[in-house]
């Protein structure tokens, strides 16, 4: 065996181990990411289910037109002022006659909840001919009711807000199979409500929407024509390294000092009005142009320089160039920073609050300038919320966003492959 | 620098339509120290170019040309003509400022920010850096094919009417499909693509692939073809078959080609132009610089001294 073989083996072995030790290290830190997700993940989903389901208590209700109030079911006007929660205090008194005094009496009531009688007004608006009828209905829950039936059987009186004999009713409804629980459509199809089992994130969803919609079709148009000018126009001289090193700024600016620009300049210069997703719109505009920019002029440059010689070779002008060639070829890398630069916004928090995008509206928004919130602060203002059952709500408007986020993300994913496909 | 050479070149135009026998004589100065070793201390470059530069009746002739990028200048009082349907080789060794020449001749080199070309472009008398010719004209006249096959991501069809939808050559859908068959057959491309017409150009071998930039640049039918190093990234099946195309294009087109490849230069060129490090050393019928050259480091270059 010859000197330099044996010197060699001997540092083999430490060689190995530094490597070893290496792997470790980096299998040891993505694990901690992994775990991380998984934790957030499982906790998430654990509070949150729940949140998409909600009790309903089943009733014989009549519907009495005197207690009503209506003698003709087909005039709108009458059925807009019937008293339809006298309907159901009467079927809860038919349902547990032996309750005596008016404080029982009040806890027996609260056992349903207020929106129940919005329901029976429109299933009776969708079929008049039922009055004076009497069927068996199932009513939505109050919010109390909701989170002691969902709790744990054993431990749920230490923690529960209902009196016993409240306890008590329910148990008897739990028995004869008169409690269920349902698909919460309340979410999806409501503003935001008071009253936890009413209360939907649909208004925000549509805030944000709206708002998404003013900051692509401002920042998309704008981050895509200051990128391909800056690439393909402007002179590389002091000012154009003056205004890439700003653009790489604004990119680092805590995205709060957007909604004070916001605060500031629109609507305490313009006098545009607080808390629309026009304004909102804006601010992240500004907020995701660095982002947009950056990328699109990354994928502009990823255009090889062969393509732009051989249209140029052939007599294309310059604008000819763009049109033709690079601005197709760099459409997908921008669409995927677009995309990202979406997601980004669309969970942004901050810089709304400071526009007043944080007031509680119950109305689904009808267009960019109508009072809204958006998703990321409607799950700040429930989590705020003291009722229990906001905690639920709470994690099931986060699993939405996350959804909504994954969605954008796995396309962009998706779209950034089919660029890298292509040469 | 500028009026320096411009005082050496009105001096130095007249005397270069000379005869063979005024050339002879300095070639014979300079070949005979031919056997020293040479090496970047001893090189003597010749007062003007050697050989024939200039011919009678050029579709192109450049005077006094000079390149720069920035400050640092590539190309050194250059004068060629280049005859109506000739093939001429420019040869050297790499960073001699070949491309740089040639890009110069369909003002490729305006897109360089640093670039900087001083000198007469003439195609057929029109002077081509006149502000009042339209560049778009150009180089619809003189087109141009690139080292690498770079064929943009369209249909090979695209491909090859991209020219002609962009200069309004064809008004008719069938005027365009005509153009687009006769230039695949010129560049001896159509009968392998006639079935896939419509299939991305990108998707074509290397050689076919720089067949169909060749037929995309002769579809403006040019009157000049600049190519540059066309087959260096081909292999030699590939290089052989672009070589015969551009035989059978000589007929039509005026052709300057670049190439490290003496061989090639050999193969399909009338007239070799030999550059060295930005000056245009010697130019002569692609024969004689292959056999009995006129300048010692043209010689040098062929017998592969440095390369
Ligand atoms: N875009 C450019 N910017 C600056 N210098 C360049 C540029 N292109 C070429 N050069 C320089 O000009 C000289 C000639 O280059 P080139 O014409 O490409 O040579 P060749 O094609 O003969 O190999 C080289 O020294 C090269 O470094
Ligand atoms: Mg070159």
């Amino acid at each position: 065996m010859s000197k330099t073989t044996e010197t060699v083996r001997k540092t083999l072995a430490r060689r190995y181990r530094a490597e070893k030790r290496f792997r470790a290290y980096g299998i040891a830190s993505v694990s901690i990411g992994l775990l991380a997700v998984v934790l957030l993940f499982s906790d998430i989903i654990s509070k949150g289910t729940s949140g998409f389901f909600e009790t309903y208590v089943q009733l014989e209700v009549t519907y009495d037109s005197e207690l009503l109030g209506i003698n003709d079911p087909t005039d709108q006007e009458q059925l807009m002022f019937a008293d339809f929660s006298a309907v159901i205090k009467q079927s809860l008194r038919q349902r547990f006659p032996d309750v005596e005094g008016r404080t029982e009496k009040r806890a027996l009531y609260s056992l349903i909840s207020n929106g129940a009688s919005y329901s029976l007004r429109d299933h009776i608006k969708d079929n008049p001919h039922l009055i004076g009828t009497t069927a068996t209905m199932w009513l939505l829950a109050d919010d109390d009711v909701d989170v002691y039936s969902k709790a744990n059987i054993a431990t749920r009186s230490e923690t529960a807000r209902l009196s016993e004999s409240q306890q008590a009713w329910i148990s008897s409804l739990e028995q004869s199979g008169d409690i269920d629980r349902r698909f919460n459509a309340s979410l999806f199809t409501h503003g935001d409500s008071r009253e936890p089992e009413l209360a939907g994130l649909w208004g925000a969803a549509v805030g944000s929407f709206f708002t998404m919609l003013v900051t692509v079709a401002l920042a998309f148009p704008i981050g895509v024509a200051a990128a391909v000018y800056l690439e393909e126009f402007a002179p590389k001289n002091k000012i154009t390294d003056f205004i890439e090193v700003n653009i790489n700024n604004l990119a680092a600016v805590p995205s709060i000092i957007f909604g004070l620009l916001g605060l500031a300049v629109f609507i305490g210069f313009f006098g545009m009005p607080r808390s629309v997703p026009l304004v909102g719109g804006i601010v992240l505009t500004l907020m995701t142009l660095p982002t947009i920019i950056i990328s699109a002029r990354a994928s502009i440059k990823s255009v090889p320089p062969s393509i732009r010689e051989a249209a140029l070779g052939l007599g294309a002008s310059k604008m000819q160039v763009v049109l033709h060639h690079v601005l197709p070829l760099a459409l997908p890398g921008m669409l995927t920073g677009a995309i990202l630069g979406m997601a980004q916004a669309l969970g942004e928090t901050a810089p709304l609050l400071m526009i007043g995008m944080v007031a509680f509206i119950v109305d689904v928004p009808g267009g960019p300038v109508s009072p809204a919130t958006v998703l990321p602060v409607q799950i700040y203002l429930w989590a705020d919320s003291p009722e229990t059952s906001f905690v639920a709500l709470t994690s099931a408007a986060i699993m939405v966003l996350l959804g909504f986020l994954i969605t954008m993300n796995t396309f962009a994913v998706i779209l950034r492959k089919r660029l890298e496909r292509r040469w | 620098m500028e009026t320096a050479s411009s005082i050496n070149d009105t001096s130095e135009a007249p005397s270069q339509k000379k005869t063979a026998s005024d050339n002879t004589n300095s070639t014979v100065k300079v070949n005979a120290t031919g056997s020293v070793p040479m090496n970047e201390t001893n090189i003597e470059y010749p007062d003007k170019t050697v050989g024939f530069p200039l011919v009678d009746d050029p579709k192109m002739s450049m005077r006094d040309v000079n390149v720069f990028y920035g400050d640092k200048q590539a190309i050194f009082d250059v004068n060629l003509d280049v005859g109506k349907n000739e093939v001429i080789a420019l040869i050297g060794p790499s960073g001699c400022g070949k491309s740089t020449f040639l890009r110069s001749l369909n003002r490729m080199n305006d897109t360089i920010d640093t670039c900087r070309v001083n000198g007469e472009f003439h195609l057929e008398g029109d002077n081509i850096y006149d502000p009042r010719l339209d560049v778009v004209e150009l180089r619809a006249r003189v087109g141009m094919v690139f080292q690498k096959p770079n064929p943009f991501p369209k249909s090979i069809y695209d491909n090859v009417a991209y020219g002609p939808r962009l200069h309004g050559l064809a008004n008719k859908r069938y005027e365009l499909d005509q153009i687009v068959e006769s230039s695949l057959r010129k560049a001896g491309l159509w009968d392998e693509v006639k079935d896939r017409l419509h299939q991305p150009g990108t998707g074509l071998s290397g050689g076919q692939q720089q067949r169909l930039c060749i037929a995309r640049t002769i579809a403006v039918s040019p009157e000049v073809v600049l190519m540059d190093e066309p087959c260096s990234a081909l292999d030699p099946i590939a290089t052989a078959k672009i070589e015969q195309l551009i035989d059978e294009l000589s007929s039509q087109y005026t052709i300057a080609i670049v190439t490290h490849s003496m061989q090639q230069a050999a193969r399909v060129s009338h007239r070799t132009a030999y550059f060295h490090l930005g000056r245009l050393i010697e130019v002569n019928d692609t024969r004689k610089v292959f056999t009995a050259p006129d300048h010692r480091l043209t010689e040098a270059y062929i017998t592969g001294r440095f390369g």
